[in-house]
């Protein structure tokens, strides 16, 4: 152990796969890491077993059972439909999470390209690409979000495309910031003096360089494109009313928030659970991938 | 015909370019050089930092685009040759870099690193390949239960061997050494020499040893090149170098390096003022501000680089063998 420890101060640029299970232990001693792991995959676990747990049908109409209070047929009461409460939220998490984590991989994959692409030739294309992003960086999410919204209609291909779009040059920037400075490596240089391709020296260089920053994003951009979902579903923008997700729930439960608040304040929780373990988890990934930034935080209480 | 011919490279970085600002000048690294390399022989290329001897080692083999001239390799111009033809070529030329750390992959195994040529060029696949990278780590004085470590676990002198075997893995014919042991202990040093000379002599290796050491360049090299400001101001024979030096600024380099033997006195040329910046480099002959010989004419015209019999070539109006002061 104490021969260990010596060993990693004498060779600080010691980076090898073993480092990975170092990081594996440091984040099951995260406490709030943990928790928000915790959180993450129990809502995850019930959004892919939803049919299985979900007592009613989340879509079912029964007239005659509006506004039911909670019992035990009814858990959580029905809602101004006769729907069942509890079936829509855990039927909710299923939509609201595979919108979520699919426009996450979508602006991760285009985003890392733009940037290794830009970071990795520079000249033309970088500038012309990288000025786009700077134009849809500019631009407020939600308001360039509306707008496609308005012009196509809303449907889940279009929610995953404008919650995605809009993280991208956030991605661009800081893969292409990475890669600007990893490709000055001399291993790299030494890739290409023994005529490795360029793709070969994406792939198998840069891109494990970029890996770090990559992951710390896209866990934090998930707490982000679930309340994007939401937000843009309880601006009536989201997906078919009739399906449930959080934000649709939000906004249907409103008019009758003084009566039935219950309508409401279940996704409304939900929904910030959800985005707190998310957070929760991303924050303790980035403390163990980078622990300037932790050092930097905490006024330099790690160094 | 010479393995290695360049004629009037030059490769000028553009300072402030961008989209919208205006070109505001270039640093003139290297500023056409010529020089010949003759198969089987050890050229040393020796200056100060900055001078631009690494940029040229990098350009020769195209690891940086030159802005101008040419370089022919087995009497092929490298710099006409589409990327295709150029990365079956980097079989024949290889390079060995300064920083031991910086130049392995710490994500690789050694195997992997040293075997990554043989998979680029289709040499050797799976059991041949760990045969043959295994023979290259007993050539490099390295051992077999090596082939699955990580560089983090190697020492400098260590890992410079791996980097020294990666070049070897393809069988070139030329190897550009750009300060191979400058970040290696003395003792570590000679090590590394007597490998890289014991190598070419089995091999018939052509190396272009770039350094800032006299002393290491003059233990290795057949013929030296002095570099000065991104031009080449002296070459001859190793010998008449160190004997014979005529160029000024060559001279002060050679007083500069120490003498072991205490008895023997040595005058000292202290060079006055730093290198000059390459952006904006002085008229004339680019060391004059700094020589104590200068005349008149040496802030006005370029001197070029004159030949002495033997091959003794000197950049200078004073001391070349064509005197114009």
């Amino acid at each position: 152990m104490k021969a260990e420890a010596l060993l990693d101060v004498a060779m600080p640029r010691s980076a090898s796969p073993s480092r990975w299970r170092a990081y594996g232990r440091q984040f099951l001693q995260n406490g709030l890491g943990m928790f928000g792991a915790a959180i993450s995959l129990l809502i995850t676990a019930i959004a892919l077993v939803a049919p299985l747990i979900a007592p009613y049908d989340p879509i079912q109409v029964n007239p005659d059972k509006i506004f039911e209070a909670r019992s035990w047929s009814h858990w959580l009461g029905t809602d101004e439909l006769g729907r069942d409460l509890f079936s829509r939220l855990i039927y909710g998490a299923r939509i609201s999470f595979f919108i979520g984590i699919v426009a996450v991989v979508f602006k991760t994959i285009v985003g890392t390209a733009v940037g290794l692409v830009t970071g990795y030739f520079e000249g033309a294309v970088d500038h012309v690409l990288m000025r786009l992003l700077d134009v849809l960086y500019a631009f407020p999410r939600t308001l360039l979000a509306l707008l496609i919204l308005a012009i196509v209609g809303p449907s889940i291909p279009a929610l995953i495309f404008v919650i995605g779009l809009g993280g991208i040059p956030q991605f661009a920037r800081i893969v292409r910031g990475a890669v600007l400075s990893a490709k000055q490596n001399e291993y790299v240089v030494a890739a290409r003096s023994l005529g490795s391709t360029s793709s070969h020296i994406l792939w198998r260089y840069l891109l494990p360089n970029v890996s770090a920053p990559i992951l710390i994003l896209s866990s934090l951009s998930l707490a982000r494109a679930i309340t994007a979902e939401a937000s843009l579903s309880f601006l009536g923008l989201g997906v078919d009313p009739t399906l449930p997700t959080w934000g649709g729930m939000l906004r249907a439960g409103g008019p009758y928030l003084r009566l039935y608040p219950h309508l409401a304040i279940f996704p409304g929780l939900l929904i910030m659970l959800a985005v707190l373990g998310f957070n929760a988890m991303g924050d303790a990934i980035r403390d163990i991938l980078d622990p300037r930034m932790l050092s930097r935080v905490r006024g330099g209480r790690a160094g | 015909m010479s393995l290695l011919e360049i004629r009037d490279l030059r490769k000028h970085f553009p300072v402030g370019e961008g989209l919208f600002s205006r070109n505001k000048g270039a640093v003139k690294a290297v500023d056409g050089v010529n020089l010949t390399v003759e198969e089987g022989e050890t050229l040393g290329l020796v200056g100060e930092s900055g001078c631009g001897k690494s940029t040229l080692g990098r350009t020769i083999l195209r690891l940086i685009e030159p802005t101008g001239g040419e370089v022919i390799f087995q009497g092929k111009n490298l710099l006409a040759m589409p990327q295709r033809e150029l990365r079956d070529m980097r079989r024949q030329m290889q390079i060995i870099f300064q920083d031991p750390y910086a130049s392995l992959n710490p994500r690789m195994r050694v195997g992997d690193i040293v075997g990554e040529g043989l998979e680029i060029h289709k040499l050797a696949k799976g059991k041949a390949k760990r045969e043959r990278v295994i023979e290259l780590l007993h050539q490099v004085g390295l051992r077999e239960e090596h082939y699955d470590r990580y560089p983090h676990e190697f020492s400098g002198g260590q890992r410079q061997r791996i980097g020294i075997a990666r070049a070897l893995a393809v069988n070139p014919k030329f190897i550009v050494c750009d300060e191979p042991v400058s970040s290696l202990d003395v003792s570590i040093q000679a090590q590394i020499i007597n490998l890289l000379q014991e190598l070419q002599e089995k091999m018939h290796l052509t190396y272009l040893f770039i350094s800032h050491d006299l002393r290491v360049v003059e233990h290795i090299s057949h013929r030296v090149a002095i570099m000065y400001l991104g031009k080449i101001v002296e070459i001859a024979k190793s010998d008449t170098i160190y004997q014979e030096a005529k160029h000024p600024y060559t001279r002060a380099l050679l007083s500069a390096v120490p003498i072991p033997d205490m008895s023997k006195k040595k005058e000292r040329v202290v060079l006055e003022g730093d290198v000059p910046s390459p952006v904006n480099p002085p008229s004339g002959c680019t060391f004059h501000p700094r020589c104590s010989y200068r005349e008149a004419i040496c802030d006005k015209i370029e001197p070029p680089l004159e030949f002495y019999a033997g091959g003794h070539g000197v950049s200078c109006h004073v001391f070349g063998p064509n005197k114009r002061a």
